[in-house]
């Protein structure tokens, strides 16, 4: 228990002692990776943890990003309630999904959950008036800030993604480290069994599905007042895939995967998108004589090829390795 | 026995597509008493278990406990009101350590009564079964038998009024066997006792009651002697 706790203090105090020494570049990068790594813990609650295979996640923090952005936006309120608003839009989005979505299992929960999101996002492309649609719509500069301090500063927006992903991060640790979260995990392994053993499990998985959706609200709110921008993309099926990703990546029912699995993650479509797919498709150019401009940009491929190494070679992602390999204690 | 049934059934029914796997006219399983209900394979004894405590909906009938009206009464308020299910086959959480295993039934029982630490009461179910030991091993990796008896902790954890067991000492060795016989009579001088079991002498050795199933209906009950002597049984089931 105590170790659980240093451990988790050491990653959040080193995340606050990085800042002053990254370079702009990462800085800013890191930022970003701590509102998505933020995304990222509210989805390993429900997958990792209680099992449950969402792919409709995206409605979620569209529904944080949105209901606090356009508030600001159409009804010019402050950062402050606007983001309590967004956050409060993707519960209720969590309890209504859920409490549909709960009484189907597996296959049919991943397809629900993913009609439920295609209709949210066709919901705002629909409603592009308001919502500016694909294109989306910029938050000023000037509204984005919060009891005076100005979140649009980098290191202000910095501590200020770091104080959410802290959040999350302790909720989720304290959460399945309770009885709660005993019970999230039994649910996992055996549903029937825990059924027999007096719970309801309903009432539980729509627990985790609502805490998982809040987690994912907050960070599409943050991102929207710190990162100044609201848009569609952030609603399509892709945004449900990447939290999956991330925490695939990271291990997932670990609570320190998701923010691991996110910064790899981040890194390697970065990396990938600018220096080796650029690379391959000149390499592809000067000896082969066949111009593929489309390789450049096939970041994607990567991404796909390093899924599918990590399901065949690596199915507990790299935390849940070292776990199993090394560090039995590992939260 | 005049004594009025803890758990009772009337003209219980399930019906999967066209089979009858189950179709008891009347049960009655009287407080304190240890049953054994016995059948060949396929007589629809699992089903039958499940349907008393919610696995299945029945098709048609109604089901009693301490006088009131289960039948539509989901699996896990049941288990709440006190009627425990052990699995046939082994559904420990293979991942948990022991200890984890067991405390999720003991943390539903203060959850719904109070009483004692979580930690206490995980123990002494863990401690009834002789596995207080090992309580941070990790389940999927115990043998078999320490597997079906973590299998009862879980269900005594639960503080049952009933416990119904599904074939526990299926796969035991027989040193295991006389210490899971002597668990179960001292469980069952504070809870009642309801036991699928195809092992005879476990249950020429427990039973106070024995019902025989063949082909979902009660083909005869009674004490030990009375199911021995019966013809139809020998016929149906213990071989002639």
């Amino acid at each position: 228990m105590i170790r659980t706790i240093v451990l988790h203090a050491a990653v959040i105090a080193g995340l606050f002692l990085l800042e002053p020494v990254l370079s702009d570049y990462h800085h800013g990068n890191l930022a970003r990776i701590m509102v998505l790594a933020t995304y990222a813990v509210g989805y390993n609650m429900l997958f990792g943890y209680t099992g449950l295979l969402s792919l409709g996640h995206a409605m979620f923090f569209a529904a944080g990003m949105y209901g606090c952005a356009m508030l600001i936006r159409l009804a010019e309120w402050s950062v402050g309630p606007a983001f309590l608003a967004g956050v409060l839009c993707a519960l209720v989005a969590g309890i209504i999904v859920g409490t549909l979505a709960l009484r189907t299992i597996g296959v049919g929960f991943m397809i629900v959950t993913l009609m439920f999101a295609e209709a949210a996002y066709l919901v705002i492309l629909y409603y592009n008036e308001f919502t500016r649609g694909d294109e989306g719509f910029t938050i000023p500069q000037a509204v984005r800030s919060i009891a005076g301090i100005d979140l649009s500063d980098t290191t202000n927006r910095y501590f200020a993604a770091l104080l959410l992903f802290a959040i999350a991060l302790i909720a989720c640790a304290a959460i399945v480290q309770a009885r709660t979260g005993r019970v999230l995990v039994a649910i996992r392994e055996n549903e029937d069994r825990v059924r027999m053993l007096g719970f309801d499990p309903f009432r539980y998985k729509l627990f985790a599905l609502v805490i998982s959706a809040t987690m994912a609200g907050a960070a599409g709110a943050a991102y929207a007042v710190l990162f100044g921008y609201a848009g569609a993309t952030f609603a399509s099926v892709q945004y449900s895939i990447f939290p999956l990703l991330w925490v695939l990546l990271g291990g997932p029912g670990t609570t320190l995967g998701p923010l691991l699995g996110t910064v790899l993650m981040f890194y390697l479509v970065d990396y990938a998108s600018g220096t080796i797919m650029p690379g391959l498709a000149a390499l592809v150019e000067t000896q082969f004589g066949i111009e593929a401009p489309g390789l450049a940009s096939a970041y994607l491929l990567l991404v796909g090829v390093t899924l599918v190494l990590l399901v065949l070679f690596a199915p507990k992602g790299l935390l849940g390795t070292v776990r199993a390999r090394m560090i039995p204690w590992l939260p | 026995m005049a004594a009025i049934g803890q758990l009772t059934a009337e003209g219980l029914v399930k019906d999967f597509g066209g089979l009858r796997a189950v179709d008891v006219t009347s049960f009655t399983l009287n407080k304190g008493e240890i049953r054994a209900v016995i059948g060949p394979n396929g007589a629809g004894k699992t089903t039958f278990v499940s349907l008393l405590c919610g696995r299945f909906a029945p098709s048609q009938g109604r089901i009693a406990f301490e006088g009131r009206d289960i039948t539509t009464m989901p699996a896990h308020e049941r288990v709440a009101l006190g009627i425990a299910y052990t699995f046939q086959i082994t559904s420990i959480f293979g991942n948990l350590s022991l200890y984890d295993n067991v405390a999720l039934p003991a943390q539903r029982r203060i959850m719904l009564d109070g009483g004692g630490t979580l930690r206490e009461r995980a123990m002494a179910a863990l401690d009834r079964v002789g596995l207080a030991d090992r309580a941070q091993e990790q389940a999927g990796t115990q043998s078999y038998g320490h597997q079906r008896l973590l299998e009862v902790a879980m269900g005594l954890a639960l503080a049952p009024k009933v416990l119904i067991l599904d074939e526990p000492t299926q796969g035991l060795a027989d040193s295991e066997i006389t210490d899971f016989i002597a668990l179960i009579r001292e469980v069952a001088e504070e809870t009642t006792v309801l036991l699928i079991e195809h092992n005879m002498p476990v249950v020429m050795a427990l039973a106070e009651q024995i019902t025989v199933l063949d082909q979902g209906r009660v083909l005869a009950e009674g004490s030990p002697e009375a199911i021995r002597a019966d013809a139809a049984v020998q016929a149906a089931y213990l071989g002639g």
